[in-house]
């Protein structure tokens, strides 16, 4: 009874908010960020940062906006997409089963403790010169260092989720008999669920970022050999540009992945509590 | 089998799981011969001439004193900033969208800007790139920590009218401490990774630079020299931390474990 009293209290609060201030949100968003490209304009302008060190907001704005009419472009974007997409899908099936069954045996995360805390820190870049040799220069080096970084930290929150699952429930439902299948699917998953999604989260962009650092590294076709070529030939407002087009990417796929994320835990009160 | 007999199989289990996967790579690559995979035998050999201690000063230290600075800056800016960002919607409002882009830029992007802002590929560079890509773990986590501390908890202390610096201290703080662990180890393994990069990009000393040279000149033994001792960096460091962690967060373990008793 409590509890269900606590819960509506909970559920009218943030409603009371969004009726009180129905434009601020919207609006300091648009602001926050106008401030900053303002800003960015201001310092290249009156040279705080030379404008040849630091191309204008406005300059780099334009270029980008010429390079998005060129055929070219996009298919950079759709290179980079493919690499990132297929290697955090890899990622997932892989690290959450794994991630699951290490969390919940203390024998299986013992035995494999020292080869996944070697791996795990092994940056991908330093296996790039292995793929050059081993995959060679293609899509299967971009796709197996996407998977391999966005593989350690999915696994590692995942156990950290698994482990961190209240005991009291664990063993209330043991003592009641629910069997193991069940106590995995309806008390350890759920509890774990807010590590894996962020797990998802930092793995998403880690993925992104492998895919993007093998293009560059590798000269694989993409927005990294974009950025590479740019950078090799002095061409500073397009290097801008691109890197924009870059973080832009980013920040597409990381709103996916925190919408994702959202719809998958309204449960809980971390999603809950920001409105209070 | 008894609680004995277990702890015994599962220190065993971690002692003879790595010695049989080197094992497994001595005898297959002495098997196969391949030049890209020197055996187990060479790489040791090399590493001992590399890094006991000949080039230890020369490429080591450097390397050693980018993570630390860079790590302990990116904690310190997450932890100080997460709070109060997780704190108050307002400066969600204000700083997210501003979070959420920048960590979304993959570092390897920001390479050549970094050395074109900062005129620098010293320490100042290669400092600020890794302490800049370090603190998202840090402060994402702080954030979502502070955030998921039991509202009814919050909801209590502020009715007996705690004062915020205490409420923070003793309440958010301590709530939201182990998920700031979890986002300082990943920040931790980021700082090795973003170390190795900025090294390869451009440098005159480092890990990094001996990763890159070593692949230009294809001598594959000083390269795996290179990649094993970069894992093992990270393997230590890591041990260290969760050693330091065990101390830290005691208090948490021990209520999880009388909880569960």
């Amino acid at each position: 009874m409590e509890a269900a009293e606590s819960e509506a209290r909970l559920e009218r609060a943030p409603a009371a908010e969004r009726r009180r201030i129905p434009l601020v949100e919207p609006l300091i968003f648009v602001l926050s960020i106008a401030s900053a490209l303002a800003l960015w304009e201001l310092v290249s302008r009156t040279g705080l940062i030379a404008e040849r060190d630091l191309p204008a907001m406005s300059t780099t704005v334009e270029k980008l906006w010429s390079l998005a009419k060129t055929e070219d472009f996009w298919g950079a974007v759709g290179h980079t997409v493919r690499g990132w997409a297929v290697g955090l899908g890899l990622a997932t099936a892989l690290a959450v089963p794994i991630g699951i069954a290490l969390g919940s045996s203390d024998f299986l995360a013992s035995a494999l403790r020292v080869p996944i805390e070697f791996l795990r820190p092994i940056p991908s870049a330093a296996l790039i010169p292995l793929l050059f040799l081993t995959l060679g220069t293609n899509v299967k080096s971009e796709i197996f260092l996407a998977t391999f970084g966005a593989f350690w930290p999915l696994l590692i929150q995942t156990m950290y989720g698994v482990r961190d699952v209240d005991p009291v429930a664990v063993d209330t439902a043991r003592s009641f008999g629910v069997p193991r299948f069940e106590r995995l699917y309806r008390i350890t998953l759920p509890s774990a669920v807010p590590y894996i999604a962020t797990g998802m989260r930092i793995s998403s962009s880690v993925s992104l970022i492998l895919a993007f650092t093998a293009e560059l590294f590798m000269g694989l076709p993409g927005l990294g050999q974009k950025v590479g070529f740019t950078e090799l030939n002095g061409l500073y407002e397009e290097l801008y540009a691109y890197a924009l087009a870059v973080g832009l990417l980013g920040l597409a796929i990381h709103l996916l992945s925190t919408a994702a994320e959202r719809r998958a835990l309204r449960w809980h009160p971390s999603q809950r509590l920001g409105t209070t | 089998m008894t609680p004995r007999a277990y702890r015994v199989a599962k220190v065993g289990a971690e002692v003879t799981v790595p010695l049989a996967i080197l094992a497994g790579w001595q005898l297959w690559t002495a098997h196969a011969g391949s030049q890209y995979f020197p055996t187990l035998w060479t790489i040791l050999k090399e590493f001992r001439e590399m890094w006991l201690f000949s080039q230890f000063g020369e490429h080591v230290v450097p390397s050693l004193e980018r993570i630390g600075l860079g790590f302990g800056i990116a904690v310190v800016v997450g932890i100080a900033l997460g709070i109060p960002i997780g704190l108050s919607r307002w400066a969600r409002l204000w700083t997210m969208p501003h979070i959420e882009f920048w960590r979304a830029v993959p570092p390897p992007a920001l390479l050549p800007i970094s050395i074109i802002l900062l005129h620098s590929i010293e320490n100042r560079q290669k400092v600020a790139f890794i302490s800049f890509f370090c603190v998202f773990p840090v402060l994402l986590n702080t954030i979502d920590g502070v955030r998921g501390a039991d509202p009814t908890l919050v909801d209590t202390a502020r009715s007996f009218r705690i004062p915020r610096r205490e409420r923070i201290w003793r309440l958010v703080l301590p709530a939201a401490a182990p998920q700031i662990a979890a986002g300082m180890r990943n920040s931790l393994s980021l700082a090795v990774i973003t170390m190795v990069l900025a090294e390869w990009w451009s440098s005159t000393r480092g890990v990094g630079y001996v990763l890159l040279i070593s692949k230009n000149t294809f001598q594959m033994a000083p390269m795996w020299a290179a990649i094993v001792l970069i894992g093992l960096l990270g393997y230590l460091l890591n041990v260290l931390f969760l050693l330091a962690e065990r101390r830290l967060l005691a208090w948490h373990r021990g209520w999880r474990a009388a909880e569960g008793a």
